[in-house]
């Protein structure tokens, strides 16, 4: 007999550092914060660190000890998401993990065409009534930027566009500093009052430090404006190693360390509570080709361990890592988003950013989100394990079994068939070959297609009360005249 | 002559010391600083160049020659100091105004300083004007832009925009990158060149000033 003492139900895991390590990595990143500090380009977050007694030469605040931990102190442990209607969507705490789509890409990949093109409204609306239909992908992001506006207002548009035909939480980000207030102020719009999204939230804005230790005048400011407006913020630290940071998957644990912790302490500091995501986008620099692969198993690597680093530490994470840096929907796309999706799964990262995107987070496919969909779909199966559902005793099934020559219709299997096996739409393909061929032979990228169609075409109108879409319209068009836009593309 | 293919060889390997001290020989055996300079150090990064260009060796390689490059031109710098030391061209080179990406510019900069250019680097959110002023004053026969961000794009445009009006197209010329960036774009806003990679930001350039 094995060990008696084991529970039954064990959630598939996977670990790389132990707590030892871990510590070793957070005092070392708090060393760097201490000796070399970090610069930050905003007076304002200057002399409030300064206040709270950080040690400031010029743009330079060297965080001490006590400063770190009195941040560290109001960091919430979790926080929960609402769509635009206020249900509650995510509660982002423990292992559990939600999926969202990698966001900001410069691209969409033209099925027709199989090439690059820059998106527009049209692509946008399309993009966001099909996330309102893909099962597994718990939020939207601003996936990609439509060109068809003004650039000063492409960041709040995206926002909007996936406000009004989408009722899922989005994750997003402002470019600029300005772009902030108009982006509360969809929000602001769709929950009523500022108050009711303090308590509400429903986007989660992207906030990236400067790889080495370094804030930004635009990002900063970002992350004490969410804090003002209890906006959760995303710390989206980028370490690239062997080029931006040490080469080693640990020395680059101590940078990310140390940019998280310095995100952190200013937020914390500027609002305690605001809720946050211990978040990250690294990358194992290609010193070949000069690019920064996100579905190398070394950038795989580092998301899962800063993952682990972030719950020693007590928070909520977040990770670009179920992505790819294929051109097109290929094998590639396929391997490195699944192996992603299923280490950060496994390693339960909470908020799991990635699906749709190729090309060095540059990219979108609608085609390849519908895959990855079921990538999602089946990593989501796997971290709910293997546990017994009424199979003790056993002899009473085998008996059955014997008796009936098989369990198709047993009681047992019908009340557990869809619980314990999950069934892939039909992207993934599991038909025998005969009916494959006699089916057309399809290849995935047509399946996907075909399933990208339906999905848009059984949309259903987001529920957000008209009035409210109707004042989403003019907020947004009257940032747009400041831009010099009379009026805003045509939505169809 | 021997000792130069041992300069180049040397700076190929990255020794930084071994070229150092081959320059400093050379010099005292009275070879011309304008030959140790092409017939060593430039021949040896050329070589370098087209090696990283072909996936040969990594980027480190690279930057590990470009530095010895460097100490090698600071020994012969003394003897330039009348007629200045000679370059392949000034590059005003900076990442454009909103925005804050500067590692691909950075590794272009310092590609192209390998190469033998005088590069002038003026960071990151750099505004329209700065590039032109610091061109026209400085001379530069080049500038280099580069952008990350869909909404920073046009700031290139605008560059452009600034040398047409004061009639420096021609006189100055555009080369621009970053992930957003195309060819097509280049000429929709008509810049005179674009490049995806530092290896082939060097060609590209080196093809821009090549007298017509
Ligand atoms: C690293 C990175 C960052 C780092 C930048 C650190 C730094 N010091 O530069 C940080 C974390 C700070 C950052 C911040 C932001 N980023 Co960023 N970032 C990236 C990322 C992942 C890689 C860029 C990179 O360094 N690549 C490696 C280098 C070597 O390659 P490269 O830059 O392309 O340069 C090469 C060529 O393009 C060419 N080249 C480049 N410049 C030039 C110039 C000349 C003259 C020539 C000849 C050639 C040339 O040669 C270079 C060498 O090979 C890209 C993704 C991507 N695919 O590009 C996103 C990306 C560019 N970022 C993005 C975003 C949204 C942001 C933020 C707005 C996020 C936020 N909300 O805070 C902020 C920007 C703030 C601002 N105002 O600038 C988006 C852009 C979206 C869009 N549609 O515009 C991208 C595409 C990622 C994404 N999908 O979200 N980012």
């Amino acid at each position: 007999m094995g060990k008696t003492d084991r529970r039954y139900c064990v959630r598939p895991t996977v670990r790389f550092l132990d707590d030892k390590l871990i510590k070793k990595i957070i005092t070392e990143a708090r060393d760097v914060l201490k000796k070399l500090g970090v610069e930050i380009h905003s007076d304002e977050v200057v002399s409030m660190l300064q206040e709270h007694g950080a040690h400031v030469d010029k743009k330079h605040v060297f965080l001490n000890e006590e400063i770190i931990d009195k941040a560290l102190k109001t960091a919430a442990s979790s926080f929960r998401l609402y769509d635009v209607l206020g249900n509650e969507t995510h509660h982002f705490i423990d292992d559990q993990v939600y999926f969202t789509p990698g966001s900001a890409a410069l691209n969409i990949l033209d099925h027709k065409t199989n090439r690059i093109r820059k998106p527009s409204t049209r692509d946008y609306i399309r993009y966001a009534k099909l996330v309102s239909r893909l099962q597994h992908i718990a939020s939207q992001s601003t996936a990609f930027i439509p060109a068809d506006v003004h650039e000063r207002i492409s960041d709040s548009y995206r926002l909007f566009l996936s406000l009004l035909y989408c009722e899922k939480p989005v994750v997003t980000g402002a470019f600029t500093m300005e772009a902030f207030t108009i982006m509360k102020n969809l929000q602001v719009a769709v929950r009523g009052t500022e108050k009711a999204l303090a308590e509400k939230p429903l986007t989660i804005f992207s906030c990236c430090p400067t790889s080495p230790l370094k804030w930004s005048d635009v990002t900063v400011q970002n992350v004490i404006d969410c804090s003002d407006f209890n906006i959760p913020v995303e710390f989206v630290s980028m370490p690239l190693s062997g080029f931006m940071a040490p080469v080693t998957i640990i020395g680059t644990l101590v940078q990310h360390t140390a940019e998280t912790l310095s995100g952190i302490v200013i937020s914390q500091l500027r609002k305690p509570g605001t809720p946050m995501l211990y978040g990250g986008s690294p990358a194992a620099f290609d010193v070949r080709y000069e690019t920064t692969p996100m579905g190398a198993i070394e950038t795989q690597m580092i998301d899962c361990a800063y993952n682990e680093i972030g719950k020693y530490l007590g928070m909520p994470t977040q990770a670009y890592i179920s992505l790819s840096d294929a051109k097109m929907l290929d094998a590639q796309a396929g391997f490195e988003s699944a192996m992603g999706a299923t280490l950060a799964g496994l390693s339960g990262i909470n908020s799991i950013s990635g699906p749709g995107m190729l090309d060095f987070e540059s990219c979108q496919s609608l085609e390849k989100l519908v895959l990855d969909n079921e990538i999602c779909g089946m990593v989501l199966r796997l971290v709910r394990g293997a546990k017994p559902k009424d199979d003790f005793p056993s002899v009473p099934h085998f008996e059955e079994l014997l008796k009936e020559r098989h369990l198709l219709i047993s009681e047992h299997t019908r009340k557990f068939l869809r619980d314990e096996i999950y069934f892939p739409g039909p992207v993934v393909d599991r038909a025998n070959r005969t009916r494959w061929e006699a089916e057309g032979a399809s290849t995935l990228s047509q399946r996907a297609h075909d399933e990208v169609e339906r999905l848009i075409g059984e949309y259903e109108e987001s529920r957000l009360p008209d009035t409210i879409k109707k004042e989403l319209v003019t907020l947004m068009e009257s940032e747009a005249k400041e831009y010099g836009m009379d009026r805003l593309p045509d939505r169809f | 002559m021997e000792i130069l293919d041992r300069i180049s060889e040397m700076l190929q390997r990255g020794d930084t010391g071994k070229v150092s001290a081959l320059v400093k020989e050379s010099l005292t055996e009275n070879i011309p600083a304008k030959q140790v300079l092409d017939g060593g150090l430039i021949r040896g990064m050329q070589v370098i160049g087209e090696q990283y260009r072909l996936h040969e060796i990594f980027l480190p390689d690279v930057l590990l020659a470009a530095k010895a490059m460097y100490a090698g031109m600071d020994i012969l710098k003394p003897s330039f100091i009348k007629e200045g030391m000679p370059s392949l061209g000034k590059v005003v080179i900076g990442t454009v105004q909103g925005d804050l990406h500067d590692i691909g510019k950075n590794l272009v900069g310092i590609m192209l300083k390998g190469a033998g250019f005088e590069v002038i680097d003026l960071g990151n959110n750099v505004a329209p004007e700065s590039f032109v002023e610091t061109a026209r004053k400085e001379r530069a026969s080049v500038i280099g832009m580069s952008a990350l961000l869909t909404t920073t794009m046009p700031v290139m445009a605008q560059v452009v925009e600034l040398l047409k009006a004061q009639r420096l197209v021609g006189t100055i010329k555009t080369i621009i990158g970053g992930a957003p960036v195309t060819k097509e774009y280049a000429q929709e806003i008509g810049a005179d060149a674009y490049s995806f990679d530092s290896a082939d930001a060097v060609e590209t350039v080196k093809a821009l000033v090549k007298p017509a």
